[in-house]
């Protein structure tokens, strides 16, 4: 009976570390989301949404950032996602026993995982500099950049997933690999493979490191993909960091919007992976 | 070596026609040589059993009727398989046709996700460029042969997925048909099924013979007696003895035929 006491003991003490290391987790996640929502929503108002970005002490909103922010995510995804798609496909279904294959997935993980400044930098390299300035394009490039290796893993993984047995009934029908590939695989992995985007817009929509040499920002309403865009997270960097109140508030406000967005698409993310295995 | 190997007396009955005759087949998995200078004909609108215990090769020669191992690398045979008076093995042979004639369900159903009538529409629309009433008319015709069309005629827009194993596979035979092959490849069939779903595989296979050359793989050896015409043993890649299905099981010629047979191995 002793064995059994120390057992129980000794299971309530593992029990009790680890709802102390999750309570402990999410209560500082819970203080700053609490923070957050409780700073950005006293600046949240419909000007936020209509105005353009004020110079200090005068009122304004947060609309030519929302709308770059936009401009530059839908089209980082527009140049990312088909590449990302082919390259996965090549690795899952063309070229998987080849040891470029290999070579890719290695490189590929790297990338997933390298520090975003650098992506940055190497943008500003190869288009600024010889442009001759900042653009949007550019950062849309490097925001494309950050997707490609997201969104190559997760369709790798996806079609990973679809069983052999699969393609190999099709196969035996006499359909064409392409044809197996477009009409049969990436059916069977396209909530997965929608999930990856998704997730690579939500990594996207918050990063500012490869914008600051990329797209820089814009004080002015601007959708010229050749001049420097305004976007959500540099005019936070700018005005958080700014000594003026309402930038500051109107920075909070924008974390604020960014986090919902990124959440909801985290939600819809999960919601589609979930309704995907439910099948 | 492996002289055992008899071929088929060729005393052919007027209606048995060869539609697949193997000649010195070898397979290799790499360096592994799995089958073994085969040499073995099967019959047209015949049902023709390949048993043997695991690993014996039987699926392997199944799966090279179709060239459906050339999905994967490292994989090599070599000799001939005639079909029709056609090597299919020789490098100008288009697997996708050849895919076409030779049709193949697995041992796991493995419906599309996708609705019933596309499931079935989705190999036709390959080789086929059927109006709106036309392909109806062929899915309800498959659905039917393959004894599922009442089941099915109500849900032919709803997803395949949601249909039993049996039905599965049932699909995955009206599947096949469809496509109007010649032959049909059955590897283990009915091996995920229950005993009913099983008994109208079964049938349906007596059924289809009337249209179709069929090649089954079974571990079953009930099975094979029930469904086949011809029986083929394997042992270690070897075909070790074949002949009419009765015969096979009630008077072998060779020691280890009967041993797998009366089930003293296996």
């Amino acid at each position: 009976m002793n064995r059994y006491a120390r057992r129980l003991t000794s299971n309530k003490i593992w029990l009790g570390l680890s709802i102390g290391a999750a309570g402990f987790g999410l209560f500082w996640l819970a203080l700053i989301l609490s923070t957050l929502v409780w700073n950005g929503m006293s600046g949240l108002s419909l000007s936020v949404f209509t105005q353009m970005t004020p110079p200090p002490g005068s009122a304004g909103g947060l609309l030519n950032p929302i709308i770059g922010s936009l401009i530059l995510t839908v089209l980082a995804v527009v140049i990312g996602t088909p590449i990302g798609v082919f390259a996965g496909t090549y690795m899952a279904e063309y070229g998987r026993y080849e040891r470029l294959t290999f070579l890719i997935r290695f490189i590929n993980d790297i990338l997933l995982s390298a520090p975003s400044i650098i992506v940055g930098l190497f943008v500003y390299e190869i288009l600024v500099v010889p442009m001759g300035h900042f653009s949007g394009l550019a950062g849309a490039v490097a925001l494309a950049m950050i997707v490609i290796p997201v969104v190559v893993r997760t369709t790798e993984d996806m079609l990973l997933l679809v069983p052999n047995q699969m393609r190999e009934a099709a196969a035996a029908l006499g359909a064409p690999q392409w044809f197996v590939i477009s009409r049969v695989a990436y059916r069977a992995a396209r909530t997965g493979m929608i999930t990856g985007v998704l997730l690579a817009i939500a990594r996207i929509s918050g990063e500012t490191a490869p914008l600051l040499f990329t797209a820089l920002n814009n004080q002015f309403w601007s959708i010229n993909l050749n001049a420097p865009m305004p976007s959500l997270p540099v005019v936070i960097f700018q005005f958080a960091l700014s000594p003026y109140e309402d930038w500051q508030h109107l920075a909070w406000t924008g974390a604020l919007i960014i986090t919902v967005t990124v959440l909801s698409l985290s939600v819809l993310a999960r919601a589609l992976t979930a309704k995907g295995v439910e099948r | 070596m492996n002289a055992i190997a008899v071929r088929a007396p060729l005393t052919e009955t007027p209606n048995t026609r060869e539609k697949i005759a193997i000649r010195d087949l070898s397979f290799f998995y790499g360096n592994e040589k799995s089958l073994k200078n085969i040499e073995l004909t099967f019959y047209e609108r015949q049902v023709s059993a390949l048993i043997g215990p695991s690993g014996c090769g039987k699926s392997t020669l199944l799966r090279i009727l179709n060239r459906i191992y050339a999905l994967y690398p490292n994989q090599r045979a070599e000799g001939e398989i005639w079909l029709d008076g056609e090597n299919i093995l020789s490098a100008d042979q288009d697997v996708n046709m050849l895919r076409a004639k030779v049709g193949m369900v697995f041992q796991k159903p493995t419906p599309f996700p996708m609705t019933i009538y596309e499931n079935i529409a989705f190999g036709v629309r390959l080789y086929e460029n059927l109006s709106r009433a036309e392909m109806d008319d062929r899915v309800q015709s498959a659905l039917t042969k393959a004894a599922l069309w009442e089941e099915a005629k109500d849900r032919l827009n709803t997803s395949a997925l949601g249909l039993s194993g049996g039905q599965q596979q049932r699909l995955c035979i009206a599947r096949t048909i469809a496509v109007k092959p010649q032959v049909i490849l059955l590897d283990e069939p009915t091996s995920a099924l229950d005993p009913i779903s099983t008994a109208k595989v079964e049938d349906l296979i007596d059924e289809l013979k009337q249209d179709f050359t069929i090649v089954i793989v079974t571990h079953n050896m009930q099975q094979a007696a029930r469904v086949a015409d011809r029986t083929a043993f394997l042992y270690l890649g070897s075909l070790i003895e074949e002949g009419p299905t009765t015969q096979m099981f009630s008077n072998p010629k060779d020691r280890r035929t009967l041993d797998y047979v009366t089930g003293r191995f296996g």
